[in-house]
Parts: structure tokens; C-alpha cells; sequence
């Protein structure tokens, strides 16, 4: 790194945003890029990888490296790259329907899996993009387009599935408390392993329910006698719905999936070269 | 009397997991071996256990790679084979099988009782059957016995010398019972045998398209198992390890092609392998590629559809799929190897092309091509070190810079002082969202024009039997290729002139004055000829006849023979 100091994470000013007004991203995405810039990450060196929807813009916001890729997908190719060079950080960020609904099986599987990248999802309850239906995280009761008469099945809930899944490092952040959930998204990054947040943030246009207020009165931050390495108490604590708990829910230090599979830093795979005698050999296998 | 001085067809044929793929796996290795010019082809059904599986194994004076429905000499290692291979039998067919289980005994032409078991059973365990048949084989063809009894021991070494000892004692029975046998039924062979087919490489089409993917750069491959694109994956899983080959076994099709256009984004050379079924699920990621211009290989190895169809036979029927998959327009190229060379030759070039124009490549196979065993002599196989077609970014980098043949630079993440941004949105030329007209009209034109350079650069098709001076162009793509050529061979019309294509699409522009003046014939496995649809769509040429087949069977040379006789 330079002797510059931080580095920014900005947009060239006058760079177009397609969010609404007053839009839980817009706190998001600078939290996102000052805890980067704190981190002392240098945009070259980090990739943001999302899906589609209005969360999964924040990337086009960011000045970094970015795969924008297909609703529901931004884990594979968020593992893929990781695999193709681990020296770069990697951060797959997008909303709750991307990553909870198309993308859950992908979910499921990179938590087995366990690659060093941090999963950012924001979590405002509601389809945004395409104008207010119901989200995997949607709560019971929630009138919207296609459900007039409320949401009729029970929330998705990531926070217990993480756990059960014995994901690496588990939390959830409120969009309302830049400060905490900043501090939570330091840790996550810096963590070495799968690391999921979820964040509340609230969809001023489409869901009037959970709003900044309704998150604030539904949230609790976890003690600081918590003890998030103790798996069943996490379990206990994310499946708490009435009042939903903040911060670390739970850590478990893992192998990672690049030190599984023997990948080493120093050749990322651009830099690698065909060995044509050992292919010789391997032909020769065959005689 | 019968002698054999050009051709010989041998069929094994028994249930799944009764060993008929340990027999060929020797069986094929020994007369490699000792000279003989070798293939295989197997059908088996899609089953762990039981039912008929069998394979053809076929040793020929000239280089003969394709599948015969003839059937010289039948060893049927249980009952049900003989009712399952009936309408392949003549009169002349011997049927090698033990009596007690091949009920149809008493009504064959030429039965001969061959105690298997009973010999394995002297050696100490049934288990040696398939040793004891290998020896019979190899004892009717007059075989050098020391060269089977040093590949045996090879073969089984890892289980220890007493298992070498009984398998050795075992095919000593057999040889000996065979060599009396050919004595007794008069049997006489005469195959040619030449030193220079025992250097050759013994390699079926997963290995072809393996060792093609690794002399073309491959080293990521993230795939969900699928007959009978999993031997490529299982491959790479076994022999890239020391080449850095990445592989990763996905939750599913859909994240295995996202997540090797992401390793490609990072600077790898990534494939997927599947079937078509599977590859139903990546089409997503066909269009993704095709817009964020990202390389990638994908393998589809064919079998007869729709949805489960057959899933161990052979078809070649997505070549549609592979030229109309993802949603929108995006160049990509289709390339359809015919024998284990072109697999190595096309699978390598497939890397470089996907990685020189920024595009998605396929490779079709099918079943029997990647199933099908033969021998290739290495000076066939030309190596290079593949060209990376990528570049150290400066720090005003644009990913999607606009240029006059439409390929932009092609930087990625990590490499250099800029920021590489790929983006599904239509986007400018930094990778950002846009929703400018402008912007768009410019990027398809960008897109899009590479694939004239791209059909400037396609494979010419092979030319086979005085192709120039035939009156009717007979087309082939894909497995067809040796099937083709063997027909055309026996046929011998003038007429006739076989052209062959190893690259489906895009069509070099050449090709149409290659078929100007010609009557077209179009052999494909398949129901509607869908390569003679391109070909009509692509060069405007009229087709004359479609010569197709999509029962799950490849085509054999004998229904080739027959219907290019009505033409000569």
C-alpha cells in the first residue's frame, strides 16, 4: 500500500444512483465502503460480487473490483474467483431474496463449503426491484401484490439456518446503528472463513412494517457476556423472533474450503503455466 | 474353416458389475501390446447391477474406429445375452458361453461350451472367470502369452502376489482351451500386427477431452455429475491435481457455471462438464458469459433426451440447445470432435478460442464417442503452451473499452492498477449499469462483431475419399466421423466424397465453396438433422437427403454401407 494512507472507496462524483430516496442502502453502502477504507483494503486487491436487485447495485457504487452477476448467484462466482486468486478479498453483497430465495441452495452449500469471503445481505424484508412482493424473509401477515391477504407461510430464517449449518461466523447488524454495524463488518471481513451478515435495513417505499422505528423496537444487542462460540446458545438466540438479537451470534474457526482443496497464494491461477513435459508424461501414461 | 485376416469382432456381453469392463480393460491393453490395431465401443444400461451390458471390441487391418452391428465371436458371461445381442447374430457367429447358462445353447449355429467358471473355480474363486475369458480370446488369436502374463501382472499387482499367481494360472487355462479351440473349429487369424501400434496411446473420448483440456490450459472445473459428462470431471479430479487443476463437485449445474465464470473473471481457464439435462440449468450462465464477455469451456456430452430420455446412449441431438441457449444474442463457438486426436486437437483449441474472443465455447460429445477406446500415435498430438489473451491493467483500465475488431483488452481483478467491474446490465465501456440506447446499439456491435472473425478462424471441415471430385457432398459432425469414413471406404463410389466437420459453428465461409456444385447428404444422430438445418440456415445450401438415427444406438457401419449403395 501506498504511504497515502486509505484509500477510497467513492464513485466519481455525479455517478448516478438508482435507489429511492431515503433508501436503507444508501447508509449500507457507506458503512460498507468506510469499513473497507478503514481496513486499509485496497480497491485492485477486493472484488464485490452480488446478484440482482436494488441491493445488489451497491457494487456499481463502490469503486472496486466487481462481478455484477445473476439473481440468485453471486456465492459460486463469488467462491470462483476466490478459488482463481485467494489474495484477493472477496465480498459477496446482495439482498435477502437474492441470496435467501434464488441463491439458498447456493447458500447452503458455500457455508459446507467454507471459502474466506464475507457475505453481506441486506435484509429489508420486501422485493424492491421488481416493486414490493413478499421476500424469504417477509413476516407472516405482510399484505403485498401477490399475497393481498397477508404472507401465509413462516419467514426464512438465515440467522438459525447459518447455525444449523455450522457456519463460520454468523451475525446480524441494524442499518439504524451505523457505529455497531460497522464494528460488526469490521470483524466479519477480518475473519478467515464463510462469514454471514445480515443486515436490517428498512424499504421506505414498499414495506411500510418494518421500518427504522420497527427494527429498533424489535432488536436487542447481545451482552457482552454472550458467548458466541457456544453453538446451541446461538441456536436458542437465533430462533428468538420477537425481539431479534444484534452482533455476533456465533463463530466456529473452521478449515477454510482454498486450504482444503490445496490452493496456494502464490500462484493465483493467472499466473499459472502449462507444464508441457508433465503433460508429455501424462500422455505417455497411456502408451 | 474360418479365417479372419481383416477384421474381427468380438462382443463381451453380461449383466453390470459381472466384470465385462475388467475383461475389455485387458483384453484391450494386451492386443494393443502385442501389435494388433484396436477399438472399442461399449452400450450398457443405466444400471449399478444386472440387466446386459455389452462391449465391442474390434481388431482391423486398416485403422477401422467405428461399430459394427456384425458379431464374429460372442462371449456371453451369463444367460440374458444372447436374447439381448440376437438381432446383431448370424450363422456365422460363435458363441463362446458356458451351457448350463446360455438357455439358447442347443439352437446356435456354432456354440462352443466354454467352462469359465469351471476353470476359475479350479484356480480357487469364480472371480477369475473374467481372466480365464481373456485368456480364451487371446489363445483363439495365437497371442504371445508372456506379454498377457506381464500385463496381469501389472494389472493386479496392487492386490498382492497371490492374486497375481491365480490370475496368471487362470489365464493359462483359458489360453490353452482357446488355442484347442481354434484348432478344433478351424479358426484362423490372420490380423496384421505392427511394433508401432504397441507405442500407441490407448485413450477413450473422456481421456481425449481431458488431455485436451489440459494442453489447452484448463485449471478450473466446477461441474455436478451427470452421465456421461462426468468423465471429464472425474478425469481432470484424477490427472490435473499436478497441473493445478481446480475442481470443485457443485450443489448443481446452475452454481457450477456461475462459479466458473467467476474463477474465469479472476484470470482461470474454467470449464463445466455435463449432459444436456444439466447443461438445461447453466443456460443462465450461457447468457452471462456471453454479456460480461468472460471465457469459458463448456463440455456437453450428449445422450438421447428430452428431460432423462436414455441416459447411457448416445444422440446428437443439442446441437440446437448449444447454438440457441441463454437469452439474447452473444457470439459462441461449437466444436464437435469425431476421434480421440481431434478431441486433444479440438478440446485445446476450444480454451484458446473461448479466451481470444471473450466468449463461451462448446464442446459436444457424445456416449459413444466418449466411450469408444482406441489407439493414437503421440506425433498426432502437436503441444504447445497456451497463449493467455490476458493483460496487467493500467490505472485508467476500462473494462468494456470499445475497439475496432470488438475484442476490449481483457484485465482482471488483482493483476495491475485498475478496476475490473463485470456486469450483467448492459453497461459502458468501465463495466458501470447503463440504460443509454446509445451505449447499447454500441456494445451489441462490439459483441456481436466478433463472430465474423471468428467464422474466418473456424476449423475447416475434413475432406475424406476423393472429397473434390465426388458429385454428392456426404456430411458428417461430431462422433460420426471414423463411421463415415469406414463406409465410404467399403462403399468405394466415386460418387461419393465424405466431408467431415470437427467445428459446428461458426461456419467458416470457405465451406460453402467446398459443397458448391454437390448433391449434400447429411448422417447425424439425431430426429430431424439439425446440422443440416444450420447448414441450410447458414450457407443457404439445399439438402438432399438426411440420413438419421436416434435410437439411442450410434450408427454402424453396415445401415451406412447399405444406404450409400442406393446413392453410388
Amino acid at each position: 500500500m501506498p504511504e497515502t494512507g486509505k484509500k477510497n472507496f467513492d464513485m466519481p462524483h455525479g455517478t448516478d444512483i438508482a435507489w429511492c430516496p431515503a433508501c436503507g442502502n444508501f447508509p449500507l453502502l457507506n458503512v460498507v465502503k468506510q469499513t473497507l477504507s478503514e481496513l486499509g483494503l485496497d480497491p485492485k486487491d477486493l472484488v464485490l460480487v452480488s446478484g440482482i436487485g436494488q441491493a445488489a447495485k451497491t457494487p456499481q457504487y463502490v469503486n472496486a473490483n466487481m462481478f455484477n452477476g445473476l439473481h440468485g448467484r453471486a456465492l459460486p462466482a463469488a467462491v470462483g474467483i476466490k478459488l482463481a486468486n485467494r489474495n484477493l478479498t472477496v465480498v459477496a453483497e446482495s439482498g435477502d431474496g437474492d441470496m435467501y430465495g434464488e441463491g439458498g441452495n447456493h447458500l447452503t452449500h458455500t457455508i459446507r463449503r467454507n471459502p474466506d469471503i464475507t457475505n453481506i445481505v441486506h435484509n429489508n424484508m420486501i422485493y424492491g426491484l421488481t416493486k414490493g412482493q413478499a421476500s424469504p424473509t417477509s413476516s407472516l401477515g405482510l399484505r403485498n401484490p401477490i399475497q393481498p391477504n397477508g404472507v401465509v407461510v413462516d419467514p426464512f430464517n438465515p440467522m438459525a439456518v447459518a447455525v444449523a449449518l455450522d457456519a463460520s461466523f454468523v451475525a446480524r447488524a441494524n442499518i439504524g446503528d451505523i457505529l455497531q454495524t460497522k464494528a460488526i463488518l469490521k470483524q466479519a471481513l477480518e475473519w478467515k472463513g464463510y462469514a454471514l451478515v445480515d443486515v436490517f435495513q428498512p424499504c421506505v417505499v414498499f414495506n411500510k412494517v418494518n421500518t427504522y422505528e420497527w427494527f429498533k423496537e424489535h432488536t436487542y444487542y447481545l451482552p457482552d457476556d454472550y458467548d458466541p462460540t457456544d453453538r446451541q446458545a446461538a441456536f436458542a438466540k437465533a430462533c428468538e423472533t420477537e425481539k431479534m438479537p444484534l452482533g455476533i451470534l456465533y463463530k466456529h474457526e473452521r478449515p477454510i474450503y482454498e486450504d482444503e482443496l490445496g490452493i496456494k497464494a502464490d500462484t493465483p491461477l493467472y499466473r499459472q503455466e502449462l507444464d508441457t513435459e508433465k503433460l508429455e508424461a501424462l500422455m505417455k501414461s497411456f502408451v | 474353416m474360418r479365417h479372419f485376416y481383416n477384421d474381427l469382432s468380438i462382443v463381451l456381453g453380461g449383466a453390470a458389475g459381472q466384470g465385462v469392463q475388467t475383461v475389455e480393460a485387458i483384453l484391450m491393453a494386451v492386443l494393443k501390446r502385442e501389435g494388433y490395431q484396436v477399438f472399442a465401443c461399449k452400450e450398457y444400461m443405466s444400471r449399478v447391477r444386472g440387466g446386459s451390458n455389452s462391449t465391442e471390441v474390434r481388431l482391423s487391418s486398416k485403422k477401422h474406429r467405428s461399430y459394427v452391428r456384425r458379431i464374429d465371436f460372442l462371449f456371453a458371461m451369463d444367460g440374458n445375452v444372447v436374447a439381448h445381442l440376437s438381432d446383431r447374430m448370424s450363422d456365422k457367429t460363435i458363441v463362446f458361453g458356458e451351457r448350463e447358462r446360455i438357455k439358447e445353447s442347443p439352437d446356435l449355429p456354432h456354440f462352443v461350451d466354454t467352462p469359465m467358471t469351471k476353470f476359475a473355480n479350479e484356480v480357487g474363486n469364480p472371480i477369475f472367470a473374467n481372466t480365464v475369458a481373456v485368456g480364451v480370446i487371446l489363445g483363439i488369436l495365437g497371442a504371445e502369452e508372456t506379454v498377457f502374463h506381464a500385463y496381469l501382472r501389472e494389472f493386479f499387482a496392487r492386490k498382492g502376489e497371490e492374486v497375481v499367481e491365480k490370475n496368471i494360472e487362470a489365464a493359462k487355462k483359458g489360453f490353452r482351451f482357446g488355442k484347442n479351440i481354434a484348432y478344433q473349429e478351424d479358426i484362423e487369424i490372420g490380423l496384421p500386427r505392427d511394433e508401432k501400434y504397441t507405442k500407441e496411446l490407448l485413450i477413450d473420448g473422456h481421456t481425449a477431452l481431458g488431455l485436451g483440456a489440459i494442453a489447452g490450459g484448463c485449471d478450473f472445473i466446477s461441474s455436478y455429475p451427470m452421465s456421461p459428462g462426468t468423465g471429464v470431471l472425474t478425469f481432470l479430479a484424477e490427472k490435473g491435481g499436478e497441473f493445478g487443476v481446480v475442481v470443485d463437485q457443485a450443489e448443481d449445474e446452475i452454481s457450477a457455471i456461475n462459479m466458473a465464470l467467476g474463477a474465469s473473471y479472476a484470470g482461470a481457464r474454467a470449464m463445466v462438464s455435463t449432459s444436456g439435462g444439466g447443461f438445461d440449468l447453466m443456460q443462465e450462465g450461457m447468457s452471462l458469459a456471453g454479456i460480461i464477455e468472460t471465457p469459458i469451456v463448456v463440455h456437453i456430452g450428449m445422450r438421447p433426451g428430452p428431460a432423462t430420455g436414455l441416459p447411457t446412449k448416445t444422440e446428437q441431438a443439442d446441437l440446437n440447445l448449444a447454438l440457441y441457449a441463454g437469452h439474447g444474442e452473444f457470439p459462441r463457438a461449437i466444436y464437435a470432435p469425431g476421434t480421440p486426436e481431434e478431441g486433444i486437437a479440438m478440446m485445446s483449441r476450444a480454451f484458446d478460442t473461448a479466451d481470444r474472443y471473450q466468449i463461451p465455447v462448446f464442446m459436444l460429445s457424445d456416449q459413444y464417442f466418449l466411450d469408444s477406446l482406441s489407439g493414437i500415435s503421440e506425433s498426432s498430438i502437436a503441444l504447445s503452451r497456451p497463449k493467455k489473451h490476458i493483460v496487467e491493467t493500467g490505472a485508467d483500465y476500462a473494462r468494456y473499452r470499445l475497439t475496432k475488431d470488438g475484442i476490449s483488452p481483457r484485465g482482471i481483478p488483482g493483476w495491475g492498477q485498475g478496476i475490473v467491474k463485470v456486469d450483467s446490465d448492459e453497461h459502458d465501456e468501465t463495466g458501470h449499469i447503463t440504460e443509454s440506447y446509445e451505449i447499447r446499439e454500441k456494445m451489441m456491435e462490439k459483441r456481436m462483431k466478433r463472430l465474423s472473425a471468428m467464422a474466418k478462424d473456424a476449423v475447416m471441415p475434413t475432406e475424406m475419399d476423393n472429397y473434390a471430385d465426388a458429385e454428392i457432398a456426404v456430411v458428417s459432425w461430431g462422433s460420426n466421423r471414423s463411421v463415415l469414413d469406414e463406409s465410404l471406404g467399403a462403399v468405394r463410389s466415386k460418387k461419393l466424397g465424405g466431408l467431415h466437420f470437427a467445428q459446428v459453428y461458426p461456419i467458416n465461409p470457405k465451406v460453402k465453396d467446398l459443397l458448391k456444385g454437390k448433391k449434400i447428404i447429411v448422417v447425424e444422430n439425431n430426429h430431424r438433422g439439425q446440422f443440416a438445418d444450420l447448414l441450410v440456415r447458414e450457407l443457404g445450401v439445399k439438402i438432399s437427403k438426411r440420413i438419421l438415427k436416434s435410437t439411442g444406438e450410434p450408427f454402424a457401419v453396415e445401415e451406412l454401407v447399405d444406404t450409400f449403395k442406393q446413392y453410388a
